[in-house]
């Protein structure tokens, strides 16, 4: 899973049928400090996660698929949770 | 996917078991202008691609979904053969 | 997924079973403010729809090829939507 943080939405009208109403949120990477990365994924959201929150995502297909219960669905990125802290030694 | 060109075939006597039987070419990566660019791949192919073809070279496990290639130790497989391109409106090339 | 600009279409008449009529797009990768980043690639187009100069937002991986159907087939980036609006919560919303 990664860390990242919620810095937009996505609006597509035509989509495959399997997205049908669900939420697609952008996310910025980020580093455990919180500190922006350059890199960035569109996720699904289960969690109801809001703009600027940090957020866990997983960014693996069998297992966003198994989170969805959506065993033939075309997806693979799923934001699995809202970070409260990360905590990093020293 | 990618463009690429084939440059040959490969031939290996000696291999894991699974790969007999598959059909192994040499494909160099073209850009969008179609200029050799990038590096050469070996791929399977599923499609009956000859040299000098352009085709699409699909990677990574999605390379393993064909019947040729099916549980196969493959991480490319050529799954098209292209006629033309066009970027921006302008045909690139035309076979 | 992520964010990519239609530039431009590639004609393949020879093409995996399971592939026939399914458009193909040449697709350049954008970073999260819009910049193309990366080369330029081609994904199948599971919506049909998209066309060049739209923005769209694509799947990677065996992933993508789930999005077709059938779904065994080896493509490794397909376009799962066309982008009517993307916001960016500190910024004007593009396009």
């Amino acid at each position: 899973m990664i860390l990242g943080r919620v810095v937009g939405d996505i609006t597509a009208t035509i989509r495959h049928p399997f997205y049908g109403a669900k939420k697609l949120l952008v996310v910025e990477r980020t580093a455990p400090d919180g500190a922006p990365l350059p890199d960035y994924l569109i996720a699904v959201d289960t969690v109801g996660a809001g703009p600027g929150e940090r957020v866990l995502v997983l960014d693996e297909g069998n297992g966003a698929r198994q989170v969805l219960a959506a065993p033939d669905a075309p997806v693979r990125s799923v934001i699995v949770g809202i970070l409260d802290a990360v905590e990093t030694e020293g | 996917m990618q463009l690429a060109r084939v440059a040959g075939t490969v031939v290996a006597s000696r291999k894991e078991e699974s790969l007999e039987g598959l059909k192994l070419l040499l494909v160099r990566q073209l850009d969008t202008e179609g200029r050799e660019a990038g590096g050469f791949l070996v791929a399977a192919d599923a499609v009956g691609a000859g040299p000098g073809e352009v085709v699409l070279v699909a990677a990574g496990s999605s390379a393993r979904q064909t019947r040729a290639t099916q549980n196969r130790p493959v991480d490319a497989v050529v799954m098209a053969i292209v006629d033309t391109w066009e970027i921006a409106g302008e045909t690139k090339y035309t076979k | 997924m992520l964010l990519g600009r239609v530039i431009g279409t590639v004609v393949a008449t020879v093409a995996y079973d399971g592939l026939a009529g399914v458009p193909f797009l040449f697709v350049q990768p954008l970073d999260k403010r819009g910049a193309p980043q990366g080369a330029p690639l081609v994904a199948a187009d599971a919506t049909r729809m998209a066309g060049p100069g739209e923005l769209v937002a694509f799947e990677g991986g065996r992933e993508a090829a789930l999005a077709l159907e059938p779904w065994f087939v080896p493509v490794d980036h397909t376009i799962v939507g066309i982008v009517d609006r993307h916001d960016r919560y500190d910024e004007e919303a593009t396009p």
